[in-house]
């Protein structure tokens, strides 16, 4: 994951190094609003404060889908959102050290704080029998009413020069993102690569089996406070750009899409930096379009409509695709069992002509003759069995996948019997979901382990393919 | 000073004092009570994610009816409400993201649709995001300017806590069935969807109501903080409703003292002195509190204090 991680980077560095010469500091000193010509001025990079806000949202998508990854498979996802509002009472503190907006002591006071909350939380949690969801909605709730008090009893004090600019840290706006805040989320990016990169087993045993990673000797409690102290900081420092509630979107909404994109953590983190980064960037892009728009909604959204992709058409996890293998198993399953029922039909009268009425088919279905017609329909249709008035023939093809069926069936029956001492009269159930699933290579497995029989326990023949 | 100097400004200023301590009242006593079965049923995080969710739909029923008229806005974000449910339920059932990722997702999408419908159509909708993080409860009440009685918007409150209060009575026993034992509540012959259903329209009824007057983020608190506290102090669900109730007339009461001297805002006020007796209640529980354990633990060294229950399952 570094490897994809860097590459980003430096690919920035390297749009950053052939700067054209200075339009304006921030993308919000930009007072255009044709939403052509920002987008021409976006995608160009023909103005510098484009190309900090581009390279604070890539910083931000990337950082925040490395830590997200690791609260997603901890089933923390929330504690995001209970951290970001936790650090209000810690702005509020780091703006009155001094009365002004001095990035660094409200960024520590921010980080304390919320580091604080954190704690809060597993400090409940471990000593009263409140579960965690109500002990991250308490933190969440009273930190803010401390924070909201706290501003407020400032802003009393009538000292206070500028504060309106704390709301920049509660609703985000990535267009007041200057050079310095930048170089903030780079050094906070930086320190959470360096430390996965160091730590990235540890923490994936940690993640995963605390208990396994306390065995192994690990400091667990350690892992998992500085993984906390990363989270906060990461939370902190994206706090101006997408706000208080949204934060929780860049954590968690990347990371749950990549946690449906892939089985493997390491490809999760890449994925969920990809996705955190083309949601960032194009959250960025949209709300650049007119000057009045919020950019973390629009980072919001975008990584949902993400989601939402992933949701309907991922490989493995997507709904649409399971409904559509779902399908297809359920028919070829339907159709085996009607040519298992016209085998056995044939079968019982010692293959004794060829054709089968509908009315058979039914009687050993033990279903309406209506239901009989349509399952033959399918088969029709596949071209494994023809109907002539009220006679049913299978075609070679339909005869060959009836008697494997039939085969599967009363070999695993044999099998269960011999070799696991089922009951005779218990295996059938089970024989009826596996003989749709047996390959040939467990086929032929079974055969040769069963010394290649001829009759299953009920003494049945086992037809030969 | 003394508490009869308080009534006395009561009702001197019912503007100012009376109308928002009776809403802040109204308020928190419907979320406690609603709050204490969420708490129960593990989904305190759902009602942070419906006081947020419910956004768009009062943005849009605004829209469409162009009125702050109680009754559009309340169905808006009804449906919002539900709506919040059934995506957390869709995304969580059907795929193997876990619940508290499907809420995050969930709460964050719908939110940033209103923000954006808000900013988008800022100019025709009277609604700020300042009194959706921070409330308007210390926002002057119109009183009686209607030769009503009681103010319409605490008028509309009261029946929304005496709903709940009557629904939570009426199937007080269901909702405790269903609420620890879904199994049993379905062998009882009882709906737990239903009963989960109609809970969360009870909740987002509550959180749209109490919403306007405390805030998004400050009404979780309100549904929480109660039931929390009580749990700390006794077991049962009847005393527990109980104690949540005087939790949320003391937390209303001693905020709107603290707001008066210090000059914060109502709802937030409230929030702090509500968590305080909450830190008070872990500190100081007769039962499982911090000072007991640490009293026991010093009285005999050996002896291990007793494991919560989240631990106990643990070593089981």
């Amino acid at each position: 994951m570094s490897a994809t991680t860097r590459a980003i980077i430096l690919g920035l560095a390297a749009l950053a190094l052939g700067a054209p010469p200075v339009f304006a500091e921030r993308i919000g000193d930009i007072v255009t609003t044709d939403p052509g010509e920002q987008l021409v001025k976006f995608l160009t990079f023909s103005d510098p404060g484009v190309r900090w806000t581009v390279l604070a949202a890539v910083l931000l998508g990337a950082a925040c889908g490395l830590v997200g990854s690791f609260i997603v498979v901890r089933k923390m996802a929330l504690l995001g959102d209970a951290i970001s509002h936790a650090v209000l009472p810690g702005v509020a503190l780091g703006f009155a050290w001094n009365m002004e907006k001095d990035a660094v002591a409200i960024l520590t006071g921010a980080t304390a704080a919320g580091m604080i909350g954190a704690l809060t939380i597993g400090a409940i949690r471990r000593t009263t029998k409140i579960k965690e969801d109500a002990a991250l909605g308490i933190v969440l709730a009273s930190f803010f009413a401390i924070g909201i008090c706290a501003l407020k009893s400032i802003e009393n004090t009538g000292r206070a020069g500028n504060i309106s600019g704390v709301n920049h840290f509660l609703f985000g706006q990535a267009g007041a993102l200057n050079q310095s805040d930048v170089v903030v989320l780079a050094i906070v990016f930086a320190l959470v690569c360096l430390f996965l990169a160091v730590f990235c087993r540890q923490l994936l045993a940690a993640s995963f089996n605390g208990e396994f990673a306390g065995v192994l000797g690990l400091p667990v409690r350690w892992l998992d406070n500085a993984l906390l102290l990363l989270l906060t900081m990461v939370i902190v420092v994206s706090l101006q750009a997408v706000g208080v509630v949204l934060v929780s979107a860049m954590l968690v909404t990347p990371a749950a899409t990549a946690y449906l994109m892939t089985d493997r953590f390491h490809r999760m983190l890449s994925y969920a930096v990809l996705f955190g980064v083309i949601a960032a960037w194009s959250g960025a892009l949209l709300s650049f379009l007119r000057t009045d728009l919020p950019t973390g909604p629009f980072m919001a959204l975008s990584a949902s409509a993400m989601f939402c992709i992933a949701y309907l058409f991922a490989p493995r996890q997507g709904t649409i695709l399971r409904w559509l293998r779902r399908l297809r198993r359920e028919r070829r399953v339907r159709e085996e069992n009607t040519l298992k029922a016209i085998y056995k039909v044939l079968e019982n009268r010692d293959f004794d002509g060829e054709s089968v009425s509908f009315e058979e088919l039914a009687q050993i279905r033990r279903e309406p003759v209506e239901t009989a017609q349509t399952r033959t329909e399918f088969l029709v249709h596949t071209g494994e069995a023809t109907v002539d008035g009220d006679s049913i023939h299978l075609t070679p093809p339909g005869l060959q996948r009836a008697r494997e069926v039939v085969r599967n069936h009363r070999l695993w029956e044999l099998y269960l019997t011999n070799e696991a001492d089922y009951a005779p009269d218990h295996v059938h159930d089970d024989a009826e979901k596996i003989e749709h699933i047996l390959g040939e290579e467990a086929v032929r497995a079974l055969e040769r382990q069963l010394d290649f029989p001829e009759t299953d326990p009920h003494g049945k023949p086992i037809p030969t393919v | 000073m003394m508490a009869n100097s308080y009534l006395e400004m009561l009702f001197k200023y019912p503007e100012q004092l009376g109308w928002p301590i009776l809403m802040g009242l109204l308020v928190s006593s419907a979320c406690a009570l609603v709050g204490c079965f969420l708490m129960l049923r593990r989904m305190a995080l759902v009602g942070d994610a419906i006081s947020h969710s419910v956004l768009p739909g009062v943005v849009i029923a605004f829209m469409i009816s162009k009125s702050r008229d109680s009754v559009w806005i309340f169905l808006g974000a009804l449906v919002a409400g539900i709506l919040t449910t059934v995506m957390i339920e869709v995304i969580h059932a059907r795929t193997r993201v876990k619940e508290d990722a499907a809420i995050g997702i969930t709460f964050t999408t719908l939110f940033s649709i209103g923000v954006i419908l808000i900013s988008l159509y800022g100019g025709r909708v009277d609604l700020d995001l300042d009194c959706i993080l921070y409330g308007k409860l210390d926002v002057a009440f119109a009183a009686t300017e209607s030769g009503a009685w009681l103010p319409p918007r605490i008028f509309f409150m009261l029946m929304v806590a005496l709903a709940v209060g009557a629904l939570l009575i009426a199937f007080f026993k269901e909702l405790v069935v269903c609420s620890f034992d879904d199994g049993l509540a379905a062998s009882l012959g009882l709906n737990p969807g239903l009963f989960h259903f109609g809970l969360m329209c009870v909740l987002s009824l509550t959180v749209v109501a109490g919403f306007e007057a405390v805030g998004a983020v400050l009404v979780v608190a309100m549904l929480i903080l109660p039931g929390a506290t009580a749990l700390l102090l006794v077991d049962r669900v009847p005393p527990m409703l109980g104690l949540s109730l005087i939790h949320a007339l003391l937390s209303t009461i001693g905020g709107a003292v603290v707001a008066y001297h210090m000059n914060w805002p109502s709802a937030a006020a409230m929030v702090v002195v509500g968590s305080a007796l909450f830190a008070l209640a872990w500190l100081a529980s007769p039962r499982d509190g911090l000072m007991r354990r640490w009293f026991a633990k010093s009285q005999s060294p050996n002896l291990t204090t007793p494991a919560p229950a989240s631990k106990m399952e643990l070593d089981l």
